[in-house]
């Protein structure tokens, strides 16, 4: 099953309908709740960073007979530095982020500790491509 | 503690939910970080003074049902909207975070860690 959606820069209204859709179609296929947790968690978190840091992107959602692949893929900024970026507490999110309740350099350290496989690729000026896989 | 308790010791309003009322909760976790919130891995009550639509999104990724909002803050439409379509319940009061949770902790609920 294919699934694709598109983020849109700063808009934090719509920020996690990608994931909640993702959530009800997990659901609806029985997938364990608390697999569904952790990829919704992982997805969520990818979708704020596009819409907080980027300029856009793509969500691209992928889910076989036991293993759902997902592919955050923004044009933005881009990640200098790609290690500390992944450090828990680094953050270079704006005020407007943090009223939002986000910002506190959590995110990519979170994707980690709910996927299987977490692959950060990143340009700087061109975009960051993020891209997971959870195992069911 | 059932929520319904909850409402009473706080003096809330309930928001949305009603007909939750009557569950039974054990623990609760008090954040206006939704990064925090979203590195839970149990279903604790959520007490937040965070009170924007990713509050509501959060919780439906955290699996989270129920919300008090602290400080007298008070959800949108478009919040209670998307609340109701997952199945949550609201619950609003106009105590400060370190008094709801004082006396939520007093009444028996349990911290996380």
């Amino acid at each position: 099953m294919h699934q694709e959606y598109t983020v849109i820069e700063g808009d934090f209204v719509n920020a996690g309908a990608a994931s909640s859709s993702v959530k009800k179609t997990l659901k609806q296929l029985n997938v364990n709740p608390q697999v569904v947790k952790r990829v919704v968690v992982a997805l969520y978190e990818a979708e704020v960073n596009a819409i907080a840091h980027a300029y856009g992107g793509k969500v691209t959602v992928d889910i076989d007979a036991g293993k759902i692949r997902m592919v955050v893929a923004d044009k933005g900024p881009g990640i200098p530095d790609i290690a500390l970026a992944m450090q828990e507490g680094y953050s270079t999110a704006r005020p407007e982020v943090r009223d939002m309740g986000f910002g506190a350099g959590m995110g990519l350290p979170n994707m980690q500790k709910n996927v299987d496989r977490l692959n950060v690729t990143s340009e700087v000026g061109v975009g960051t491509t993020v891209e997971m896989e959870v195992n069911f | 503690m059932t929520l319904r308790e909850i409402v009473g010791l706080l003096d809330a309003t309930v928001c949305t939910g009603e007909a939750h009322l009557d569950t039974e909760v054990q623990s609760a976790f008090a954040s206006d970080l939704m990064s925090d919130v979203l590195t839970l891995k149990d279903t604790p009550i959520l007490i937040t003074g965070l009170c924007n639509i990713q509050t509501i999104r959060t919780c439906d990724m955290a699996c989270l049902q129920f919300v008090v909002f602290v400080r007298n803050k008070k959800p949108s439409a478009d919040m209670i909207e998307l609340a109701e379509e997952n199945d949550m319940v609201l619950i609003a009061c106009e105590y400060s975070m370190f008094k709801t949770c004082g006396l939520l902790f007093e009444a028996g609920l349990y911290p996380l860690f």
